[in-house]
This record gives structure tokens, C-alpha cells and sequence, in this order.
């Protein structure tokens, strides 16, 4: 400036050159780093959204996949079978090493010295009844003798995990047959989908038949107890509902007596069929088939087999109930759980935000109470989850809920129906937590409806709510839609808030079924989010449950994805029709 | 064309305190050389009386503007506006930008109440009703008065629906009245031809000229009383314009139009009456052969003719 202030420079050339030498030399003139830190940045972010997807698929995906068995003879004589888990290598110590029989040293010397380190894996061996634990870790330097043994079966168990055996003999209706893996494994496999399917009656008969006697058996009990609480305990209306469900107790107790008959029938039947195993070390055990989920000789199998058992394992895990606490099974419930809370979640927090964004867009006189109101909305969504639980956990399951029981379910107090968590309660917190989310996409949207639409729509003589009915709302539908999407996805990963007011780690029923009200808001549900923390952290057996972390994880974002996709979809739809070509 | 009525005028002009019934001339320092005695009256915000031709009061009139005074807040966008709008005719106003012609005509359906700073003064008439009475049902009185504006604003629903809206918010059922309606009033906005097979399609996807038609068509679908025209064909083409003139030619007749417009050509050819603004006053109003031809004040021959100076 100053130099271009002065009075009547030398005519043009010390400027100009002084010019030139800036473009060519200031790279921030035009923008090239500009370009590279914010390409940067969003290459930064675009690889780390994909490692952590490549993460879960890369972990998540194999879960189902059947591997080959290993069985290993250790230097101090143990024999180990079971499924390749994990695989290292580590540093011998020096004792360790010098106590090896020369040839071993020799090898585990030259391993340490090119690979830096002995190799050593870990086997799932399962056999837990008899081992006491459910993985073994096998260095390569103690192992002389590896096979691949061709009919090591895996069996997947109701309980107690998997067992890893040889087939020797089999049991069919009472009748033992001892042979070759070869034949008594045909045998039992024969018999398998019979027994199964006697096992699925009598589960179906206890579930459902003896709940649902349980159930009316409850049910008279509480008429009276009702009745009892209205009346008094002595008045004679009371003597005779306790008459009534007494009546009604006996009738039932000779149907379930009968039902119980049934029961032990079938499992009588199902004890006369089993298949006895011989581990690894030699040990010998009968697992009825009853208990047997699945199993397969892993080394057999074909790829298509393979394939075949990894649908399977994945069908079971969709649609299945979980078992070995969870870390086994399916997590159809859990889905149940997640759809049915953030579909519950959005029916509510959508239309009361959207009132309550219309209110302040559209009749509340704007001055600083709205932006107060408008600041502490947008705060909201800053606020931790887990306060929302807390909140929803006091407020929600201890009053409201309470008062509901005192009003609605004084019979059967102290159980409480309402006063815990529930879908209801968890649905309603999310809801609240959820709201900012709704709110300020949907004053954005009502904001950019043209002012012009609303004053043809005046014009035409429309009252002020015709006119955020017929024109605003509809036009705002896009955006409103988009409140709701980012509210799915929010709800259906949020986890803290749940554990207070809701998820558990197993719910025996599902929160909606045949029985009437069908919809039961009440109960507890399972979700995916506390199903992850769940096997992840809470789990006995928790190498096993390692993978289904992984695997539950991919489902969950497998789910909210779903879920935005199908709302992304609806909102497409509606642009369409609401706004023309101008997509 | 209308340079010299731009912003330093107004500026100005809006700036007086207490602008009403106010004695004191203000200071001309810095305003433009205004030619003619009476746009230096106004400027000069002096009494000042419009010159009304002598042929309105032959006339039947279905509005009656009486002394109509419109603020903005502190500033006075309308000078006690009197002035009659003949029954079945076409009235065109014209004047400078900014002289308060869209505020005029969105003070006949009382739009301007959208506006919170707004305070009228004065009295309007639709066929005897007065407009700004305590009592008045504007919900009512918007249904008896038809609006199209300066951009076309379909709503963001079917093309049927855009034109039957009026009905429909009057709880209007019936299918056969709707679609008749819809039909007739299509056919009155000259659009019926070219989206008689997509009536169902989004409004949002018509032309910028169709689009204009279409809320013709709408205004007219409630069979109102006055249409109010604001620069109907401003975003159009020459050939959209055309049609929207011939347009106004159809409906002249069955329908009282106020229209606003900066054609001289299009006032000249369409309207039966011509009112010229200046400055939120009522300059001249009269007869448009008499307005265009023989004005009786030389400011508005000056102004039809592009002369300002
Ligand atoms: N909403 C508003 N708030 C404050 N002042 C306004 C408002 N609308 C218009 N005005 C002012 O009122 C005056 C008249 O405006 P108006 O829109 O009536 O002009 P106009 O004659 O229609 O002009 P144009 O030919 O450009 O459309 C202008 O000075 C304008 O700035
Ligand atoms: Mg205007």
C-alpha cells in the first residue's frame, strides 16, 4: 500500500515485478493447500468410517463360518481337539527354552530368530463338563504329533457349549449300537429331526399351553383380588370371586397335570436316543440328541456343506432365541426389541415434535423467551444419554409408572406392571432424547416453505392452521422426514439410557405375541445395542462370545442402515410430489 | 424509464417524522430535480388532491377506496387514497416502483394484516361491506376476493388441487362439483387444453407461464367478487403475456379486475381505467383512452411516455 501510495512511482516496473513474484510464489493466493487440507480431511473421514466397517465385516462375517479341527498331541502326552480360535507369537523364556528336547529347541530357536517368536494357538476344545474351560492354548514348540482327524464332530449343545468327540456308538430307542464313526453317526443323524421335533412340542407345550393355564389361573386369582380391594376382604362378593378362581384353579390344575403327562411322554421318549462320544483324550460321553442343535464332522464337509452350515448358523442367529447365556444362538428378540422401541420411539417423538416445532415457528411471537426455548432445545442434544435414563428410570417407571400400577394394576401389587422398565418407558426416554433431533430439522424445513405459498394460500381465503395443513406441513414433509431419520438412527443405537429404563439381557417373552393386548408396553425387551455390551463384557464364556460381538455389531448397523434407507426412500417419494422437479 | 423515482426519493421521503398532515415542508436538500408542480408537492409532502376524471362517476362500483392511509411502522407507504374501482371493468395502476401499488392492492384483502407493523387509516368498501370494519370476517372476505401475485405460487399439491384449494377448504366434498369447477375454471385461466390429461400431476412441474394460469384459474375458482392482479405477467415471456392479456379481455365482463402493471402497453390494451401513483398518492385516475391520450396533468403524460424530466 505504502509503496503504491507514493507520490509518482518510478513508471510501472518495481510494482508490477513485485506482483508477479507473489502469484507465482503465494500458494494460499489460489488455494491449492486449501484444496489438500479439506480433501485431506474428508479422506480422513471417509477411511476411518471404512476401516471400522472393514473392521466389523472382516470380524463379524466368518463368525458362522465352520473351520477345520486340529487335534494335537502335546510333548507332556495331552491330546487337544477343537477349532482354530486365534493364532500369536511370543518369546520363550530362556528356561522354557532350555528345558525342550534338542530338536523342538533347534526349531523354536530358528522361529524366534526369523519370525520373533514361537507360534502358538489358541483352540476352542469346548468339552466344558470335562475340561473346565472352553479354549487351550497350544505352543508349537510342546506339540510332536498335529491331525486332522476326519470324524472329530462339533456339537453344538443346548447347554454347556460345544463338545468336540468322535463318534462311537449310538443309542435309538433304548437300543445301543456300538461301529465305526461312519455308521453311528448315520444312525443318530436318522434320528435326529424326530427327536428334535418331539423336543420342539414339548418346549411349545410348556411355553405356550402351560402359560397360557398359568396365565388363567393368574388371571381369576386377580379378578378376585380386585374384587377383594373394592368390596373389602370379608364381603361376600369377595368369598365368592375367591370361590370362583378357586374353581377355576382346580379345573386348571387337572388340564396341566394332563399337559405335564404329555411333557414327561415326550421326554421320556427323547432319553431312549443318544450318541456317545469319545474326546480327544480318550474320554467318553453320551449327549442325548435332544440336546444337540447341531453338529457336523468339520473336516468332511464339502465348501457347499460349509456353506450349508454357515446359512444355517446365521438363519439360527436371525431368528432364533439366544442360549448359553446369549453367547450362543440367535438374536431374533433383540431385533424384535430394536424395531419394535424405535418404531415405537418415532411414533411418539414425531408428531410431538413436530407440534412442538410448529408452535414455535409458526405461532409463537418470536423474541428472546422463543430463542431461549430454541437455545435449550439444541442444548438438549448435548445432554449425556445416560441422563435421559436416569431421568426416564425416575420419572418414568417411578411415578408415572406407579401411579399407573396404583390406578390401573393395584391387584397385583407389589409386582410392579408399570412401576420398572419397559418398552413404553424405554421408548418414551428415547423419544425425549430424540426430540432436539426432530425439532430443529422440522423448524428448518417450515422455515423454507416460501412465504409466498402461505400468502396464496391466505389469498384464498385459508384460515392460518388450513394453511399449515394443506400447504406448510406437506411442503415441510421432506424435512420433517429427515428429523426423523436421524432420529432412528439415533434411538436405535442408543444403549446407556436402556439399561435403566428397560433392555435386559434375556426377556422369556416378546413384547408383542398372540395374547391379548398383543402390544405389551409393559414388558421388558431385549435390544441389540445392550445385547452387544452384553456378550461383550458380561459374558462367562466371553472368547466365545467374541465373534457374536462382531457379528451382533454388523446386525445393528446392518438394521439402523436398513431402517434410513427405507425412511431416505419414503422422503425421495414425497419430494417428488411435494416439490417438483427440483429435487 | 422510472430512474428518477428510486430509492433516494423515498429514502428521504420516509424519513419525516410524523410523516401524516405534517405542516412543515421538509428540507429538498439532496432530493433530485423533480420536474413538474405536482410531484414536488408530494415530495414536498403537500396537500395535494388527485385528479379524478369526471367519466368514473357514470360508474357502478364494486370497490370504494375512501381516504386510505397504510404505514410501515414509522413510514407511510399510502397518502389518503380515494378511489373507486368500477364494476366488470379493468382497472390498471401503474406508477414508479415503490409507490405503493402492491401495498394498495394487498390492503383490499387485507393481506397487509400478515404484517405486524402495518396501521391503516381510513375506509374501503367491497360492494358496500366495509373492508376494515371491527367486525369483519377476513377469512370471509379473502373468499370473495381473488389474488394472483407478481410470481407465480402454485401450491406444492396436484394441479386439481391447486385450483379446487378454495373449495376445499370450505369443506367442498363432492366430486362432481369439484371436478366441474375445476374444469371451468381451468377453461376461464385458458389452460384447460394443455393439462386436461395430467391433472393429477404436481403444479410444481408446470411451466412458469402455466404455472401463472394456474392461479388464475385458482382465484377464479371461488367465483370472487374482485380479482386482484399484481404484475400478473411480469416473469412471463411475450407469448405467455399475450395470453394472459387475452387472458383478462375474456374475464373483463364477468369479473371487476384490479390489475397492477409497468406496460404501458398492457394498461393501455387491457384496461378500461387507468389510476397513476406516485409516492403512496393517487396522482391521476380516469378513463385509459382519456389517461394515455389526454391527460389533464402533465406529470403523468411525462410518465406514460417515458419522460420524466
Ligand atoms: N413489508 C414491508 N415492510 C416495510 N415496508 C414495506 C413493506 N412492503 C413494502 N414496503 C414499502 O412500502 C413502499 C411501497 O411498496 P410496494 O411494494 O407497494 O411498491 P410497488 O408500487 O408495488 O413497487 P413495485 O412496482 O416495485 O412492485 C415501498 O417503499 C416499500 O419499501
Ligand atoms: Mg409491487
Amino acid at each position: 500500500m505504502n509503496q503504491l501510495a507514493a507520490p509518482n512511482p518510478p513508471k510501472s516496473r518495481p510494482p508490477r515485478r513485485r506482483r508477479a513474484e507473489k502469484r507465482a510464489t503465494s500458494l494460499f493466493a489460489n488455494g491449492e493447500p486449501m484444496v489438500w487440507l479439506t480433501g485431506g480431511a474428508l479422506a480422513i473421514a471417509t477411511v476411518m468410517i471404512a476401516v471400522l466397517l472393514g473392521l466389523v465385516l472382516f470380524e463379524g462375517l466368518p463368525t458362522f463360518w465352520p473351520g477345520p479341527i486340529v487335534e494335537v498331541e502335546l510333548a507332556d502326552g495331552r491330546r487337544l481337539a477343537g477349532e482354530l480360535a486365534a493364532e500369536e507369537r511370543f518369546v520363550l523364556e530362556p528356561k522354557a527354552l532350555a528345558d525342550l528336547p534338542e530338536a523342538r529347541r533347534a526349531q523354536a530357536e530358528r522361529e524366534i530368530e526369523t519370525e520373533g517368536g514361537v507360534r502358538r494357538r489358541m483352540l476352542r476344545t469346548g468339552n466344558y463338563e470335562l475340561t473346565g474351560t472352553h479354549f487351550e492354548w497350544a505352543n508349537d514348540s510342546d506339540i510332536v504329533g498335529e491331525s486332522k482327524p476326519e470324524w472329530m464332530l462339533v456339537v453344538e449343545r443346548l447347554d454347556d457349549g460345544r463338545f468336540y468327540g468322535v463318534p462311537r456308538a449310538v443309542t435309538v430307542d433304548g437300543v445301543r449300537t456300538e461301529g465305526d464313526p461312519a455308521t453311528v453317526w448315520d444312525l443318530a443323524s436318522a434320528q435326529h429331526d424326530e427327536v428334535r421335533e418331539r423336543w420342539e412340542r414339548g418346549r411349545t407345550l410348556k411355553n405356550e399351553t402351560i402359560g397360557a393355564i398359568h396365565a388363567r389361573i393368574e388371571g381369576a386369582r386377580l379378578r378376585a383380588r380386585e374384587i377383594e380391594l373394592e368390596n373389602g376382604v370379608d364381603s361376600p362378593q369377595a368369598a365368592e370371586a375367591r370361590a370362583a378362581a378357586d374353581a377355576i384353579a382346580t379345573a386348571a390344575e387337572s388340564e396341566f397335570r394332563e399337559v405335564q403327562a404329555e411333557i414327561n411322554k415326550l421326554q421320556e421318549r427323547n432319553k431312549g436316543y443318544s450318541v456317545e462320544l469319545e474326546t480327544a483324550s480318550g474320554a467318553r460321553r453320551m449327549i442325548t440328541l435332544e440336546e444337540i442343535v447341531r453338529a457336523f464332522a468339520p473336516n468332511r464337509l464339502s465348501l457347499t456343506e460349509r456353506l450349508g452350515v454357515y446359512v444355517s448358523r446365521a438363519s439360527e442367529f436371525l431368528l432364533d432365541a439366544p442360549r448359553q447365556a446369549n453367547s450362543e444362538g440367535g438374536v431374533y428378540p433383540a431385533i424384535f426389541g430394536t424395531v419394535l422401541m424405535t418404531l415405537i420411539m418415532a411414533l411418539l417423538v414425531v408428531p410431538f415434535g413436530v407440534l412442538a416445532a410448529l408452535y414455535l415457528r409458526e405461532y409463537a411471537r418470536p423474541g428472546p423467551i422463543v430463542s431461549a426455548v430454541r437455545i435449550a432445545i439444541n442444548n438438549l442434544a448435548g445432554v449425556p444419554s445416560i441422563v435421559f435414563g436416569v431421568f426416564g428410570l425416575g420419572f418414568f417407571c417411578y411415578i408415572v409408572g406407579a401411579g399407573v400400577d396404583e390406578a390401573l394394576f393395584a391387584a397385583k401389587l407389589p409386582t410392579p406392571t408399570y412401576g420398572k422398565g419397559g418398552l413404553l418407558w424405554a421408548s418414551l426416554t428415547l423419544a425425549l432424547l430424540t426430540l432436539p433431533v426432530v425439532i430443529v430439522p422440522t423448524e428448518e424445513a417450515l422455515a423454507s416453505v416460501p412465504g409466498s405459498m402461505r400468502e396464496g394460500s391466505y389469498a384464498c381465503g385459508a384460515t392460518k392452521w388450513q394453511t399449515i395443513w394443506r400447504i406448510v406441513l406437506p411442503r415441510a414433509m421432506p424435512g420433517i422426514m429427515t428429523g426423523m431419520i436421524l432420529a432412528l438412527a439415533r434411538g436405535a443405537g442408543e444403549v446407556a439410557p436402556l439399561m435403566l429404563v428397560g433392555a435386559v439381557k434375556f426377556a422369556p417373552d416378546l413384547p408383542l405375541d398372540g395374547a391379548a393386548p398383543f402390544l405389551h408396553p409393559e414388558r421388558s425387551f431385549m435390544h441389540l445395542g445392550f445385547h452387544i455390551y452384553d456378550i461383550g463384557f458380561q459374558s462367562q464364556n466371553s472368547e466365545a462370545a467374541k465373534p457374536m460381538v462382531f457379528t451382533t455389531t454388523l446386525l445393528l448397523i446392518a438394521l439402523v442402515v436398513l431402517l434410513n434407507v427405507l425412511a431416505i426412500w419414503i422422503r425421495a417419494r414425497l419430494r417428488r410430489r411435494f416439490q417438483g422437479n427440483t429435487l | 424509464m422510472t430512474e428518477i423515482a428510486r430509492k433516494p426519493t423515498l429514502a428521504q421521503y420516509e424519513l419525516t417524522p410524523q410523516p401524516r398532515k405534517s405542516a412543515s415542508p421538509p428540507s429538498m436538500n439532496g432530493a433530485p430535480s423533480i420536474s413538474g408542480r405536482v410531484f414536488q408537492a408530494i415530495a414536498a409532502n403537500e396537500p395535494f388532491t388527485a385528479e379524478v376524471h369526471a367519466g368514473l362517476a357514470n360508474e357502478e362500483h364494486v370497490l370504494e377506496i375512501e381516504r386510505f392511509d397504510l404505514w410501515y411502522g414509522a413510514s407511510r407507504a399510502l397518502h389518503s387514497i380515494t378511489m373507486p374501482v368500477p364494476k366488470g371493468k379493468v382497472t390498471a395502476l401503474i406508477g414508479p416502483s415503490g409507490c405503493g401499488k402492491s401495498t394498495l392492492l394487498r390492503s383490499v384483502n387485507r393481506m397487509n394484516d400478515l404484517i405486524d407493523s402495518v396501521r391503516i387509516e381510513g375506509e374501503m368498501r367491497l360492494s358496500g361491506d366495509s373492508i376494515y370494519a371491527p367486525g369483519q370476517d377476513v377469512i370471509e372476505l379473502r373468499k370473495r376476493i381473488g389474488m394472483v401475485f407478481q410470481k407465480p405460487n402454485p401450491f406444492p399439491m396436484s394441479i386439481f388441487e391447486n385450483v379446487v384449494y378454495s373449495l376445499r377448504i370450505d369443506g367442498e366434498r363432492d366430486k362432481r362439483v369439484l371436478a366441474e369447477v375445476c374444469e371451468a375454471s381451468l377453461r376461464g385461466a385458458s389452460l384447460w387444453d394443455e393439462v386436461k390429461d395430467r391433472l393429477n400431476d404436481s403444479a410444481l412441474r408446470l411451466s412458469g407461464g402455466q404455472q401463472q394460469r394456474l392461479c388464475i384459474a385458482r382465484a377464479i375458482a371461488a367465483e370472487p367478487e374482485v380479482l386482484l392482479l399484481d404484475e400478473p405477467c411480469s416473469a412471463l415471456d411475450p407469448i405467455a403475456t399475450a395470453r394472459i392479456e387475452d387472458l383478462i379481455d375474456e374475464l373483463k365482463g364477468s369479473y371487476s379486475i384490479l390489475m397492477v402493471t409497468h406496460n404501458m402497453q398492457q394498461a393501455s390494451r387491457t384496461s378500461d381505467f387507468t389510476a397513476f401513483m406516485y409516492l403512496g398518492r393517487l396522482v391521476e385516475y380516469g378513463p385509459t383512452g382519456d389517461i394515455f391520450l389526454q391527460p389533464h396533468l402533465k406529470e403523468t403524460e411525462d410518465y406514460i411516455s417515458g419522460r420524466f424530466g
